[in-house]
Parts: structure tokens; sequence; C-alpha cells
């Protein structure tokens, strides 16, 4: 009840300032735009898809992931910033819960990942992909739980860091290979077997296969379970992880 | 000066924080806490506070000085449970901090010397935003912000954001934060620090208010003056220890005795020490960078016609000759064998 409170607070006045500079949504939304406009038409060729919509099935599944894995992993620039304001420890002398000051920062993302996705998603819809809205909820329910892991291990980066000069060289050389080895940008099934083989141990290429099928319709595919289970695992130990960095002495 | 003692907090919280003057607000027993740095390869353990022993009574203004590197912040992020401490015991408004920080933290407020505002909220938001999460409700956060605003006299910019506040009013938007929830304690890191002599003196007046509403303040300083003029009791910190602990009047009655400085030239002032050392009625004296002694007597009235009679007998150049009691940077300097302002 407490945690409820206290996360609500805290998600409040993090969308509330979210809010009063909106243009970071779009900021955060115009990459993936880019490749959906100007990336994405080459694909029905190179992927030899019968249709534009079959090859937007493929690439749009994949893009969503990108974008809730990079724009959680770079909320730790803000914590920062907030860290040497004194903000954090104006609310660690308060007996509010360390867990709702990461929880209510990382729900404040994956709401702003959300309306991201359903940018992206209306404007793929123009382009004639056509999704069962069962599918697709169940497809943002996987993004948010990447977008939650992520932010929660970039607070928690933050907290142990605390400079952006080391935080950037940490999420850039974190991010490159998972985003080469889960298949973003196109599927894995061209890879040769070794780097299959690698990308089995890439937690991101679960879930990417996983939002790949529910786009096809494939809701029973073993890969959704499987993609659905694995992120929730890693986002609740991202989750316990980074919250005790907020409960341990941060200057 | 607008006077607000009695509509500051509402009378039920005045009851709260009621308690009588005198009654321990904090007492600690062997504080410690130890950091392990490391230098190249080699990983040393330095001993930031080395076994604190403070006792702050309610309704005073407590004072904690000593140079930077002393062990006073440390010292005060123990207290405010942000750092856990190695070792020691400590209680705080009646809680224990090591068995229940919780509690602890309901009953303090902290204000930290760099500040905490974020620059894209308003005064108000940041005071409903503190005195919720300390679980007051939406509608009496409100209030509390208003009454706060209107105490501070910060009701004007209440609603721009912080990043266009001065230095002065930004500390008092601070300093706000820190009582929303009406502590039994503040403790205020360096309240002064970079603020210029009018906001400092308006600081004074606002940190005196804090008792007057009953409240235990304890802050940290480097200004003596400020330790002088404000606190009712002081504690010097030196090398992660107490090394003095009483109030300003007391501490310098310690070194029983005058001061009396004499203004010389560099070279008269060499000859002088040597002259006066010998001196039986001089219990201690201090040779100053730009020229000038300073020398600890018993009774200055007795000792001046003694040391003019040496001085004026030497052929020595004498320019000013005063008396004064010892100040508290006298104290600290017998106390830790420098002064606070060289170190």
């Amino acid at each position: 009840m407490k945690l409820a409170r206290d996360t609500w607070l805290i998600f409040e006045r993090q969308l509330h300032l979210l809010l009063r500079n909106p243009v970071w949504v779009f900021v955060g939304v115009f990459q993936p735009v880019m490749y959906l406009l100007l990336f994405a038409p080459l694909l029905k060729p190179a992927l030899n898809a019968p249709t534009q919509a079959e090859a937007y099935k493929i690439f749009v599944p994949g893009l969503l992931v990108l974008l809730a894995i990079f724009g959680g992993l770079f909320q730790g620039f803000g914590l920062i910033a907030e860290l040497r304001a004194g903000v954090i420890e104006r609310s660690r002398v308060t007996p509010v819960s360390r867990l709702a000051l990461l929880l209510g920062r990382s729900l404040r993302d994956v709401v702003s990942l959300l309306v991201q996705a359903v940018i992206i998603t209306l404007l793929a819809l123009l382009f004639d992909l056509r999704v069962f809205i069962g599918d697709l909820l169940l497809a943002y329910l996987m993004l948010a739980l990447i977008a939650l892991m992520t932010s929660a291990v970039s607070y928690g980066v933050a907290l142990k860091v605390k400079s952006e000069d080391a935080l950037a060289p940490l999420m850039n050389t974190v991010a490159q290979p998972v985003l080469l080895l889960s298949g973003i940008l196109l599927p894995l099934a061209f890879a040769p077997g070794w780097l299959q083989g690698i990308a089995k141990w890439n937690p991101f290429s679960w879930a990417v296969d996983g939002t790949r099928a529910l786009f096809s319709g494939d809701i029973g595919n073993d890969r959704v379970w499987q993609g659905l289970g694995i992120i929730a695992v890693l986002a609740a130990a991202g989750v316990y992880w980074a919250a005790r960095q907020f409960a341990r002495s941060v200057r | 000066m607008v006077s607000y003692r009695c509509d500051r907090l509402p009378m039920t919280m005045m009851a709260d924080i009621g308690h009588k003057r005198g009654e321990a607000m904090i007492e600690t027993r062997g504080l410690r806490k130890s950091y392990r740095s490391r230098a190249g390869r080699e990983t040393k353990t330095v001993d930031a506070v080395r076994g604190v022993d403070l006792d702050v009574a309610a309704g005073e203004i407590f004072g904690f000085l000593g140079p930077n590197g002393a062990g006073k912040t440390t010292t005060l992020r123990m207290l405010a449970t942000l750092i856990e401490p190695d070792g020691g015991q400590a209680t705080i408004a009646g809680a224990d901090l090591r068995k229940d920080p919780g509690e602890v933290r309901r009953r303090i407020g902290y204000v930290a010397q760099g500040g905490s505002t974020w620059d894209e909220s308003t005064a108000r938001e940041e005071l409903v935003l503190q005195a919720r999460l300390y679980g007051i409700s939406k509608a009496e956060a409100h209030r509390r912000a208003t009454r706060a605003l209107e105490a501070f006299q910060l009701t004007e910019f209440a609603d721009r954001k912080c990043k266009t506040y001065s230095g002065g009013q930004r500390r008092r938007v601070e300093i706000a934060l820190g009582i929303i929830h009406e502590p039994k304690i503040v403790f205020l890191d360096e309240p002064t620090t970079g603020l210029d002599p009018q906001s400092r003196a308006h600081m004074w007046d606002e940190i005196r208010r804090l008792r007057a509403d009953g409240m235990t303040v304890f802050i940290t300083t480097h200004y003596l003056d400020e330790a002088d003029a404000l606190c009712d009791r002081i504690a010097i910190m030196d090398h992660g220890e107490v090394v003095a602990e009483g109030t300003p009047a007391g501490l310098k009655r310690e070194i029983s005795g005058d001061v009396v400085q004499l203004g010389l030239g560099l070279t008269a002032t060499a000859e002088a020490e040597k002259l006066l050392a010998a001196e039986e009625y001089v219990s201690r004296l201090e040779a100053l960078e730009d020229g000038g002694l300073r020398l600890f007597v018993d009774d200055g009235a007795t000792a001046i016609p003694r040391i003019l009679r040496r001085v004026d007998g030497a052929g020595l150049d004498l320019r000013s000759i005063e008396l004064h009691r010892p100040s508290l940077d006298d104290v600290f300097l017998t106390k830790t064998g420098r002064s606070l302002r060289e170190s």
C-alpha cells in the first residue's frame, strides 16, 4: 500500500516533468520513424517477402524492441542530473520506499515507451501492416517488460558510476552486441549456424522472436511465452538490483 | 521583517514537537566510519570518523565546526541516515539510529550543502512532493506548502521554476523543504556558505526562528563568527574526533585569560618573540604571518604595562597594541594547534 502510494508519487512527478518538455518523446521516436520510412522499403525485395505488409510484420516488431532497449538504457543520464542536483539525497532522507524511487521512474519510462510504440504502430498501419489487437497488446506487454528492465539497469548503473562520461560508453558497449545478436534489423534465420548459436544466449533475441510471432498472429508459438517469461524474470532481477542501489549510500 | 512564529506550525504540531528544553535530542557514543580508498594498487583504510560522542539538547542550536576533511560531513550524513556507521551507537529524537533508521527519518529534517531543488520544478511543487513523501495527505501537503511559502517569503516566486531563483531564495526553499514535515530536529550542512552578507544575516534569523518554533537545529559551519553569534553550543572536530565541546563563551573562558595583540614590523616581530617568550606571565605566543604577535596572558590589564616596558626597553618600534578576549579562532588554535582560517 505504502509502496503503491510512494511509487505513484514519484511516477506522477516524473511524468509531470516529462510532459513539461514533451519534445523528448518525439526526439526518442524520431530515429525509429526514420528507419520505418527510409530503411523499411528496402526490405520487401531484400527479404523476398511477397508483399510490403509481410516485410513490415518482420521489421516493425524488431524496431519496437530496439526502441524499448535503447529508450531504457539511456534513462540513467537523467538520474545522474538528479543526483547532482541533490534531489535523490533529498528523497533518501525521507521514509519513502527505496523500491518506489526506482519503480516510479521506470514506470514513467515504460509509459513514455508505450506512447512511442503506439505512434510507430499507427504509422506502420498506413503501410498496410495489419495485426490483431489482442496480439498487439501482448506484444506491448513484452515491450513494457523490456523497457522496465533496461531502464532499471540503467538507473542502477548510473547510481554506481555517478558520471555521464562513464555511463555513455558503458551503455553503448552493452547495447551494440545485444542489438546485433538479437536479430532486430534482420531475422537471425539468415545467420550462419555459429551466430545463431551465440544469439540463443541473448535474451533479447527470444524477445524479438516472440514479438515477431505475435505480429504474425501466431500467438500459440512457443517463443511467445518463452520470450515473455525470460524477459519477466530478467526485469524482476533488474528491478531488485537497481532498488538496492537506491537503498545503498549514494551521494 | 514579518513575524510568523505562531502561524508556521499548527497548534497540534506545536504540542507534538513540545519538549522540555535540556532533554537529549542527539546522543552518540563511539560513532565510527572508515572508508577504503584505492591509490594505485594499494588499498588504504581511512578512518574518517573515529569514535564521536555528542550530546545535543532539545531546543538548542548546535554548531559543528572543523576544517575540511575533519569528518564533519561524514558524521552529519551518518546522523541523517544517509550512510551507515561502522560502529558505535546513536539515539536521535528518541529513535535508535542503527536499529530503526526509518523512524529516525520520520523525526529529522536534513538540508544538504550542495542544494536539493530541481531546476524545472517550482517551489510549490517541490514542497508538496516533499510533504507527501513523508506520508502527508495531498490537501494537507498543499496547506503546508502555502504556509511554508509565506513563512519564508517565497509566495511571490512560488510557481516559478527553481532555476529562476537567486541563491538566497533557493536556500530558503531548501530549508523549507527540510522542515515541511515539522521534524523535531533539523540538520543544516553549511547553510550560509556562498551567500552574500545580507542573505546570510537573513538566514541567521530564519535559523533562530526555527529554534523559537521549538526545533533543535544542528548546523555545520566553518565560519567562526557564525558559530559564535548563532550557536548555543558547539563542538569542534579535527582528524575524525571531537576535540572540544561547550558553549562558545565557555570554550573561550577555558583558554583562561586574555589575548594581547602587538602590531610590529617583520624584523621586530622576530626579536619581540624571543624577548617575550621568556616572560613568565605569557602562557603562549604566536607570531602572525605578516608581522605582529599574539600573546595569551592571564590578565591583560597587568600584562600590558610590563609588555610595553620590555618592548620599549629593547628599542622596538611598536605600532599598535590591542587587548581582546579570546575568540573562537583562539580556541580552535589551542585545541588543534592551527588556525581554522589556515586549514
